[in-house]
């Protein structure tokens, strides 16, 4: 039991980094076409992001591969039910790659019009589309107790996963551009802070519109009713959520960024306490639910992955923390892609 | 068409698609590495530029490696839900540490060393490679056991109705797995070898940068012959234990019908899978194939009517690929030969130079039907002996991925003809010019 609720949230925390790490790049890719105005902003906006994507996505590589290894048959039931959607996904995130690395190589303004198309496309659907399908799986997902999925293409359209898509889009393009705040400054940094005063009251209406319809549409909220102390991960997003905008205000981009950061993390984190025990809820019938409980990995595989995961992930936040702080500068012409 | 097979065409897209790079990123940053020390202790700037410009080429290739590769993670989800579910507690296990043991590490170096050149010494620079080149060959040690479990599955139990895991070490150190590991890393190594030594070889055809090119030809040459050695010896070792390991694949690999002592190999054979007899049998050598699945000229080596037949491989597919990897092996082992002898008289040997420029395309169709052999020899199985691949497959409807392989061809054509392109373009323009590399 703990040894699986420990794996439970562990499995959490991934997405939660993943969203924290690569959700601020989704957020520059979705801003480079307004943002960027001429080539200079754009290949600042791609140097303000280039050395960290690559090591930011594999953050989901790794939610992917824990979530194999420790709950093998959620995998197995996630992604062929979620089949369509994370091929979209997996598409966007391929063009988004080759996008950074093939948009300067050639002189051509053909050539990189669709290398920049490719960098907004890349970015912009998989922020929309893990919001939408985080948002079915809090709502229940139609499969049988056989793991068959009933539901047609259309299903995970419904309007509450479109709210948790439009969420993610939000959060992450605000996410983004507080990063952009940071690496840029001069016209651009200052058309990036106009375009997040903007943004952070449109995420704030679309977070509570979001927390209240969760009430109607999901069970997320039996286990904080159960366990009312619970609601404080509702009450540090908030917070999170409001100092963001006071260190907006005071322009400290670092201290703003990370609230931001905080603000993902506690988003994510109230779904996750909501789902406890399950991953995968069902909505066709509670019985068929996948939970962290009756549908783990064996206890010697938990017990060896929780080895590997306490001895790696901190040594990767570890490098990783010093990328980042290698690369917190101002951008310049010096820090643009070029061999 | 139904989900398994339209499944099996879609991961096969993916991995020969994907195989077409990643080989090449795990020996290149090795080279690129050793180049970049070199300019670190030297100063030299000849150094520097070549690192410059094999580094180039290497990071086109990783951009198409590392996004094609998350493509396959996936898939065991997406497609193969019934074999995810059956053998997650020990295949996952492996996917998933070699995200956070390898790829990570790749992944975040490899974005240190694109942008880090002005913020690192010349010497953590190199050394931010050397992590890369580590990071990418250690990944694929994990991949290769978590394959190896597929050809050979140890260390388990069946327990509630799965494969769990029972011993670990077993699972990471079999012996299946060494071998897998040693015979693909070094393949790679002589892919990456060879596309140095090539792109060095038509340059100094047309004496352009000849001292940067003969230095970085050397330099490809001697990791190219260890390489080919390791190769050599390690594929032999490999066919002895695939004899005792998978029968099945080694009868079919040869298109080895009845079970003999003193069993021939052929150097063209073309099975006639009906009728369970060769159509064609051309060049026949008696006993090899006893010689080189046992080490004994008169062995009994089981032949493919001894195997029942919905056990049976492809066998024109197996022997085949077999043919392929074998034949354009050697090319490549005489390649080498030629290329160590005439290691200090290059540019008064255009015929070699001019081969090799050949050769480059070689180690690709090499190392392809290597990986072809490998999985199309482990059919029907897709955990030999323990799980059919018939029985694999998610349970989706067909037309979601007819959608999807669509869109793995037209993504991966596209990206493929641009990287290449890109790819012979840099090849055939040549380093920067001596005093614009000295940033």
């Amino acid at each position: 039991m703990v040894l699986q609720s420990t794996w439970f949230f562990l499995w959490g925390l991934l997405w939660a980094i993943f969203f924290i790490t690569d959700g601020f790049d989704f957020g520059v890719g979705t801003l480079y076409p307004f943002l960027g105005k001429n080539d200079t902003d754009k290949r600042t906006m791609i140097a303000a992001i280039g050395p960290l994507w690559d090591g930011n996505e594999v953050w989901l590589i790794t939610a992917g591969g824990v979530t194999f290894a420790a709950f093998p048959k959620v995998y197995a039931v996630m992604f062929s039910s979620l089949y369509t959607p994370l091929m979209l996904i997996l598409f966007a995130l391929i063009i988004r790659g080759v996008s950074f690395e093939f948009r300067d190589q050639i002189k051509s303004p053909a050539w990189t019009r669709v290398w920049d198309t490719a960098i907004f496309v890349g970015s912009f659907v998989p922020a929309l589309l893990f919001g939408v399908a985080f948002a079915n799986i809090f709502m229940g997902i139609p499969f049988n107790g056989d793991g068959v999925y009933e539901g047609t293409l259309l299903t995970l359209l419904n309007p509450y996963g479109l709210a948790g898509g439009v969420l993610f889009v939000l959060l992450f393009t605000l996410h983004g551009a507080l990063w952009l705040c940071i690496r840029t400054d001069g016209d651009l940094q200052q058309r990036t802070i106009r375009t997040a005063r903007i943004l952070w009251p449109v995420l704030v209406v679309a977070a509570v519109t979001f927390l209240g319809a969760s009430w109607f549409a999901t069970d997320l909220y039996n286990n904080y009713l159960a366990q009312p102390a619970l609601f404080l991960v509702i009450v540090f997003t908030v917070i999170a959520l409001l100092a963001i905008r006071i260190f907006i205000a005071r322009e400290a981009w670092f201290k703003a960024w990370f609230a931001s950061c905080a603000t993902i993390f506690g988003a994510t984190f109230y779904g996750i306490v909501g789902l406890f025990p399950n991953l995968f809820p069902s909505s066709l019938d509670a019985a068929f639910s996948l939970s962290a409980f009756t549908d783990s990995s064996s206890p010697l595989t938990l017990k060896i992955m929780l080895g590997v995961v306490l001895i790696f992930i901190p040594l990767v936040i570890g490098y990783q923390v010093w990328a980042y702080s290698v690369f917190s500068h101002k951008v310049t012409e010096e820090d643009f892609y070029a061999h | 068409m139904d989900v398994v097979l339209l499944s099996r065409l879609q991961f096969a897209a993916a991995t020969m698609f994907h195989f077409l790079f990643v080989p090449l990123t795990l020996g290149l940053s090795v080279l690129v590495a050793m180049m970049e020390t070199r300019y670190a202790k030297t100063g030299d700037e000849t150094w520097l530029r070549m690192t410059r410009f094999f580094g180039k080429l290497f990071l086109i290739n990783v951009a198409l490696g590392v996004v094609t590769g998350i493509t396959l993670e996936f898939q065991f989800g997406t497609n193969w839900s019934r074999y995810s579910e059956y053998v997650g507690d020990i295949f996952g296990s492996l996917l998933a540490i070699e995200a956070t043991a390898a790829f990570f590490l790749e992944s975040t170096f490899i974005g240190i060393w694109i942008f880090g050149w002005k913020k690192l010494s010349a010497r953590a620079h190199a050394n931010v490679m050397w992590l890369v080149a580590l990071a990418g060959s250690l990944s694929s040690v994990w991949i290769l056991i978590a394959n190896a479990w597929m050809q050979h599955p140890v260390g388990y139990v069946i327990r509630n109705g799965r494969a769990e895991l029972a011993d670990f070490m077993a699972v990471a150190t079999q012996k299946y797995a060494l071998l897998e590991i040693s015979h693909t890393l070094s393949a790679a190594y002589l892919y990456s070898a060879f596309v140095v030594m090539g792109i060095s070889a038509y340059h100094l055809l047309k004496k352009q940068n000849v001292e940067l090119f003969t230095r970085a030809f050397r330099l490809a040459l001697i990791f190219g012959v260890i390489s080919a050695a390791v190769v050599a010896i390690s594929g032999d070792m490999h066919g002895v234990n695939v004899t005792h390991t998978q029968p099945a694949k080694l009868a079919a690999m040869e298109s080895h019908w009845e079970t003999t002592t003193r069993a021939p190999s052929f150097i063209l054979a073309i099975p006639d899978e009906k009728n369970e007899r060769n159509l064609i049998e051309f060049g026949r050598i008696p006993g090899l194939l006893s010689f080189l699945g046992k080490h004994d000229f008169n062995a009994e080596i089981i032949g493919l009517n001894d195997i029942p037949k919905d056990e049976r491989p492809p066998v024109l597919i197996t022997s085949l690929a077999f043919r392929a990897m074998v034949g354009s092996a050697t090319l490549m082992i005489f390649l080498t030969f030629w290329a160590f002898i005439k290691r200090n008289k290059l540019l008064e040997s255009p015929k070699l130079l001019t081969a090799i420029v050949f050769a480059i395309p070689l180690p690709l169709l090499t190392i392809e039907a290597g990986w072809v052999l490998t999985e199309v020899g482990r059919q029907p199985w897709i955990v030999y002996g323990l799980m059919k691949t018939s029985q694999a497959a998610s349970p989706i409807a067909s037309v979601q991925v007819l959608g999807s392989l669509i869109g793995f061809v037209v993504v991966y054509s596209i990206l493929g003809v641009a990287g290449f392109w890109l790819m012979i373009k840099h090849a055939r323009t040549g380093p920067e010019p001596a005093r614009e590399a000295s940033v």
